[in-house]
């Protein structure tokens, strides 16, 4: 079972950390962190990859759904620290043409 | 290789030849150039059938008769959807009680698209979940029945779908004899056949589709190309989503860049209006200009299209705050077009990357003033953006070009490489119309839905299929073209035994020989494929529906390049009141079948006073009752009055034998 970190920095960015296998079970879990995070007012959040071991293109979906509201919102998703087994599954569905990801957390927000 | 294929291969080539042999000697020989108002389009409706005979031919060549597959593994994770949006509830019930009782552990959900408290009521009393859409669809295009599937696809995580319309009732074992075809990694989905119970052993309305779901289907298995025909099918969620994910980002990718030299047109045109003392305006305007460059250049490097966005979104965003709105009322104005603008949105028919560009173009054209001007851009890039603001959800793994979904959603999976199969077993039975108005209506829908999938993505041009996949999609639509080819079809021998103008140049043994053994061989191949199947009623429907293919290149053509609306019907599962034969709805084929009759009739007299050449005339009158036979369907389909079941026992559930052989 997939665990989800969350904390919110002192800079207002939102950290979302999937610990484990983000696939069509957790994804719907990941769209609610992601859209509840933007109603409460962190329209910047950064997804911490760092911890998924797997993700499919349900996991995709829920990012582009968090994606879509914190853009609505003013905001920004971006995403951190992605393996290269998670990083073929982007390039798959071409979603790394879109997507850059970041190499750090801490630096995701710089540019 | 079976004995049956050998022999189905066989006839192929037999047909193939023979067909050429025929149309090539009409093409150099055989026009009769002196009337060639009629003798161009009969030979162009030959060509036309033989393409048509040819395609036919190139499925049957690969047809596969697919076993059971093997029982699947425990613990696969299965989703059972019941599509409905205005259908009566109790017959949703049944439907959905029906799906619950499948013995494959899965989870039954009824989609509910007319948000129906007394459905949801009825669902939750008997543990059937309840799926309506989500706040997020408030004011969004919903794309009917995809749209419904894209909603409950989020809602939802089993690995594998079962889709069914509100009244295919399935058999318990539906899952456990599709799911096996899945162990192949690269299996999409499996459909298995529609078949109806409520429609009488000889089928006025055509309803049954027993060469369709049969060899044809089976033939294109055999090119990877089996069809998903939108209920009684298993889908993989996987590769719907991959499907979802990848179509997003080749919509963004497009709508980006047209939505950038928009942009840069719209700023062009507002600062050519600009007064000389206006230096502010058109330094603000200047700097967007740049920012626009600078996009499109990191765009052409490579740059993630989501950080390109971004940023010129905020550097826009800062210059805007810098303009003084100098004089409102101009930006009053502006404002309206902007909202329309923001309506692009609203129309399901406009898709992001889809919007013509010559409203674009408009756009680009029109007088703004400079705060106008960057409202625009950034309405437009807000629009065609990453947010993609103008859709409830950004993935739609389901496609919404058509009014039928599945067609162009599996064609897209096919396309990304996945494999899809059809197991002919009947596993789910469902109604089929019952009265001629809602039949033509929905063999429109499909019709119309087809021919706009061949205009807005026309199989022969799509990447990643094979020829043989382009093919099998082209060939379900070039069979619509047949409409065109029976106006002629109906012409030539009526011209001929009114007028005595004779399309081809003589009606010589030469002709004969080369025609009927075509026919011959023609009628052969279907009856080998077949193989005791009834394929009459699908050949009459085929020419006798000819309004009704003609109607929906038409209305295609009118919704995809002109905007037109398609008057799109759900098709209603109910009876209606019979009120008499339906003589009004068919009128095209009442004259078409009077000008065969006439013809008949001056032919004879023509004949008897010496006017007419006697064996052309004969044949001809064959020809004309050929006609009138294929027509004779409609007069039957007119005067049906539904279906009365036999007068046994009526069961509740009418039970199926377990394949569709012999089936009616």
């Amino acid at each position: 079972m997939i665990e989800f970190a969350v904390h919110t920095r002192d800079d207002g960015v939102g950290v979302v950390t999937p610990e484990g296998r983000l696939n069509m079970v957790s994804a719907r879990r990941l769209k609610e962190i992601l859209s509840e995070l933007v109603s409460a007012g962190t329209t910047r959040i950064v997804v911490d990859m760092g911890e998924t071991s797997f993700l499919d293109s349900s996991g995709l979906g829920a990012l582009i759904g968090g994606l879509k509201s914190a853009r609505q919102a003013g905001g920004d998703l971006r995403i951190a620290r992605v393996s290269p087994a998670v990083m073929t599954v982007f390039e798959l569905t071409n979603l790394d043409r879109v997507l850059r990801a970041r190499e750090s957390v801490d630096g995701a927000f710089d540019d | 290789m079976s004995r049956r294929l050998l022999l189905i291969r066989f006839v192929v080539v037999l047909t193939s030849i023979l067909g050429l042999n025929y149309v090539v000697w009409r093409w150099l020989f055989s026009v009769n150039w002196d009337a060639w108002w009629i003798a161009v389009p009969l030979v162009l409706a030959e060509t036309y059938s033989l393409v048509d005979s040819l395609l036919f031919g190139l499925g049957m060549w690969r047809l596969k008769e697919r076993d059971t597959p093997a029982p699947p593994g425990p613990g696969l994770t299965v989703d059972v959807f019941v599509a409905t949006y205005n259908e009566p509830i109790d017959l949703v019930m049944t439907t959905a009680r029906a799906a619950k009782a499948i013995s494959y552990p899965h989870e039954t959900w009824i989609l509910d698209d007319g948000n129906r408290p007394e459905m949801r009521a009825a669902a939750e009393a008997e543990g059937i979940g309840w799926i309506t859409r989500s706040a997020e669809w408030a004011g969004m295009p919903r794309h009917a029945k995809a749209g419904n599937l894209n909603n409950a696809l989020l809602t939802t995580e089993g690995e594998f779908l079962l889709i069914l319309d509100a009244d295919m009732i399935p058999e318990p074992e539906i899952l456990d004899h599709t799911l096996g075809f899945f162990t192949d990694e690269r299996m999409a989905l499996v459909q298995t056949p529609q078949y109806f119970t409520n429609v009488p052993e000889d089928d006025p309305l055509g309803s049954q589709a027993p060469l369709f779901y049969g060899p044809i289907q089976q033939g294109k298995d055999g090119w990877n190309s089996a069809f998903f025909c939108g209920s009684n099918a298993v889908i993989r969620r996987e590769a719907l989503m991959q499907l979802g994910v990848s179509r997003y980002v080749g919509e963004v990718e497009v709508g980006v860049h047209r939505a950038l030299k928009t942009a840069r047109a719209v700023l062009r045109s507002a600062r050519r209006t600009l007064e000389p003392d206006e230096t502010e305006a058109r330094e603000a305007l200047d700097a967007i200009l740049h920012e626009i460059g600078c996009s499109r250049r990191e765009l052409a490097r490579g740059g993630a299209l989501f950080d390109v966005t971004y940023t010129f979104q905020k550097r826009v965003a800062a210059i805007r705050r810098g303009l003084v709105a100098a004089d409102l009322e101009a930006l009053q104005a502006d404002l309206a077009v902007i909202a329309e603008l923001e309506g692009i949105g609203a129309d399901p028919d406009l898709a992001l990357a889809t919007v013509d560009e010559s409203v674009l173009l408009q756009m680009a054209h029109r007088d703004w003033s400079p705060l106008g001007a960057v409202e625009t851009v950034q309405a437009l890039v807000n629009a065609i953006d990453v947010d993609r603001g103008d859709e409830a959800q950004a993935v739609m793994p389901m496609a919404t070009i058509s009014v039928t979904e599945d067609m162009a959603t599996c064609m897209r999976l096919h396309t990304l490489g996945w494999r899809s199969a059809y197991h002919d077993e009947v596993l789910a039975t469902g109604l089929a119309p019952e009265d001629l108005q809602t039949m033509l209506t929905q063999r429109l829908r499909w019709a119309q839905g087809t021919v706009q999938v061949l205009f807005k993505e026309n199989p022969l041009t799509q990447r990643g299929l094979t020829l043989a996949q382009r093919l099998m999609y082209f060939s379900t639509m070039w069979s619509y073209l047949s409409g065109f080819a029976a106006l002629v079809y109906i012409a030539a021998p009526v011209i001929y035994l009114t007028l005595g103008v004779l399309p081809v140049n003589a009606l010589s043994t030469e002709f004969f020989v080369r025609l009927i053994p075509f026919l011959i061989i023609n009628q052969l191949l279907f009856f080998v494929v077949a193989d005791g199947r009834k394929t009459w009623r699908g050949q009459q429907y085929s020419l006798a529906l000819f309004p009704v293919w003609i109607a929906s290149f038409t209305t295609a053509f009118g919704n995809v390049f002109l905007g037109r609306s398609l008057d799109f019907a759900v098709t209603p599962k109910t009876k209606r009141e019979p009120t008499g034969p339906a003589w009004h709805l068919i009128r095209p084929q009442l004259w078409a079948m009077g000008l065969l009759v006439g013809a008949l009739v001056a032919g004879s007299v023509r004949m008897a006073t010496g006017q007419a050449n006697i064996p052309g005339s004969l044949f001809n009158m064959v020809w004309v009752v050929f006609d009138l036979l294929i027509f004779s369907v409609i007069i039957k389909a007119a005067r049906y009055r539904g279906y009365v079941a036999p007068s046994e026992p009526a069961p509740t559930t009418v039970s199926v034998g377990p394949t569709h052989q012999g089936a009616p």
